[in-house]
């Protein structure tokens, strides 16, 4: 599977990042061959977000190497999308959000509007495509965050977080809709600290605590018999902290 | 009182058989300022925008320099506009001063700083926000701008309107630059000065109505667009 994607495997290579002089990921080091869902779990201040920003190249390493496949995180990041913990919606229609993208990619005008419809279709925003994005429920502003990032079928879609402080209902589409745009062939890598979540989703998990990985490993085996003591203590519903 | 009573009407028979005088006057000071308006706001958007994304040397003095700007004297400004464009100066040639289009230079150099100085407040708080997609999605410096100016329309529309208050109201460095030429230059602000000054309480009570009434009707109005917009589009 790996090889025949055209960013991966993805490496990191003692990764590392601080806030003036105060380590938030620390010498993290990994390989992701699997073009399946890659979820990063650990409780709330691991390091998930900063290193998903560190992967999609919006923060700067302090140190340590990381390719994807045979390409710079610059050079990756115009075959990635991302959709953030919070979504950042433009002040526009749901269809004007993805126009957006559309235009900024140089997408002529003529293949603009099959491609929109295409992916609010598959998010099951197609009735909403005129109404004011920022109007929207909190599941449907992340779907739409979705749709907006894999209007162009990018190679990886990185999820920050994608279904915090949304209700039971609104997570099962979300997750529905990362199901699909997964077997559609886009590689998912997402951060959760909801074990169940992880467990419906991954098909491997990067543990992370206090900005170290401490285990990575095939989602099964994980959650059947965690290695780190520490995972195990998270699996077993203990505070970490 | 009888006097004050005596030139409120007058000046309402003006405005309500539409005295030529009048509404010659209303029309150039809309032309003038507006002209203004649209001119420095050309300038000023992207420039305000610049300044908020952007980062450079002297940057903080730029954003120093433009809010001390917005304090701008007119009649500096007036005199400014008036030493480029007189015979003497290095404009003089082209024949501009007590025309129209020296009110509409001078109007926009003091408007100019204003919007872009609120511009920049507003672009800057939208790119706050914006900054990590715009980043994820790859957009170009100039593609970041367009998007959080184009987003940002119906704040900036408030940013212009306090523009267009200024121009409208403004006195000093129009009568230094247009002359207050009768049936050329001559604008409500200057025309208020001048029948003042004359005792011609009638047409100054006028234009006075007409120009609170304008500034009124124009703010509001904005204020309703700005608010539809805001339920329309959060």
């Amino acid at each position: 599977m790996a090889d025949e994607h055209p960013l991966l495997p993805l490496v990191a290579d003692g990764l590392q990042f601080a806030i003036a002089g105060r380590p938030i990921i620390r010498e993290v080091s990994f390989t992701i061959g699997s073009s399946g869902r890659t979820v990063i779990l650990g409780p709330n201040g691991a390091g998930k977000s900063v290193l998903l920003r560190l992967l999609h190249g919006l923060l700067q390493p302090s140190g340590g190497e990381l390719l994807w496949g045979s390409l710079t995180v610059a050079q990756a990041r115009e075959q990635q999308a991302m959709a953030q913990q919070h979504p950042v919606l433009l002040r526009r229609t749901v269809a004007g959000n993805l126009f957006h993208v559309l235009h900024v990619k140089g997408v002529p005008r003529g293949e603009r509007q099959a491609l929109v419809d295409a992916a609010l279709q598959q998010a099951g925003l197609a009735e909403l495509d005129a109404r004011a994005a920022r109007t929207l429920s909190g599941g449907q502003k992340q779907r739409l965050a979705i749709a907006r990032a894999c209007v162009l079928r990018p190679a990886v879609l990185l999820l920050d977080e994608p279904t915090t402080n949304l209700d039971p209902a609104a997570v099962r589409r979300v997750e529905e809709l990362i199901g699909a745009v997964a077997a559609a062939g886009t590689k998912i890598l997402m951060t959760t600290h909801d074990i169940a979540q992880a467990k419906r989703l991954a098909a491997d998990v990067l543990f992370l605590n206090e900005g170290r990985l401490l285990e990575h490993a095939p989602a099964a085996e994980f959650f059947a018999s965690p290695k780190d003591p520490a995972a195990a203590r998270f699996l077993d519903g203990e505070l970490l902290g | 009182m009888n006097e004050f009573s005596s030139a409120v009407g007058s000046a309402l028979s003006m405005i309500m058989t539409l005295d030529a005088d009048l509404v010659e006057i209303v029309l150039l000071s809309l032309q003038v300022s507006l002209s203004a308006v649209v001119i420095a706001s050309v300038v000023a958007l992207p420039l305000g925008a610049v300044i908020a994304l952007q980062r450079f040397p002297g940057r903080r003095g730029v954003v120093i320099l433009l809010n001390a700007l917005m304090g701008l004297p007119p009649v500096v400004v007036g005199l400014l506009v008036y030493l480029l464009l007189s015979r003497a100066g290095p404009l003089g040639p082209m024949g501009l001063l007590f025309t129209p289009t020296a009110m509409v230079i001078a109007q926009s150099i003091i408007v100019l700083p204003i919007i872009a100085a609120l511009a920049r407040q507003t672009i800057a708080d939208l790119h706050e926000e914006y900054d990590e997609y715009l980043r994820s999605l790859g957009c170009t410096p100039m593609q970041s701008v367009a998007t959080l100016l184009w987003d940002g329309r119906f704040r900036l529309l408030t940013a212009v309107m306090a523009g267009f208050g200024r121009a409208i109201a403004e006195v000093g460095a129009v009568i230094i630059v247009g002359g207050n030429i009768q049936h050329s230059t001559r604008v409500m602000t200057t025309t208020i000065a001048l029948e003042t000054s004359k005792g011609n309480l009638a047409l100054a009570l006028g234009l006075g109505l007409i120009l609170v009434t304008l500034a009124l009707g124009i703010n509001a109005a904005a204020l309703v667009v700005t608010d539809a917009a805001r339920r329309r589009y959060g």
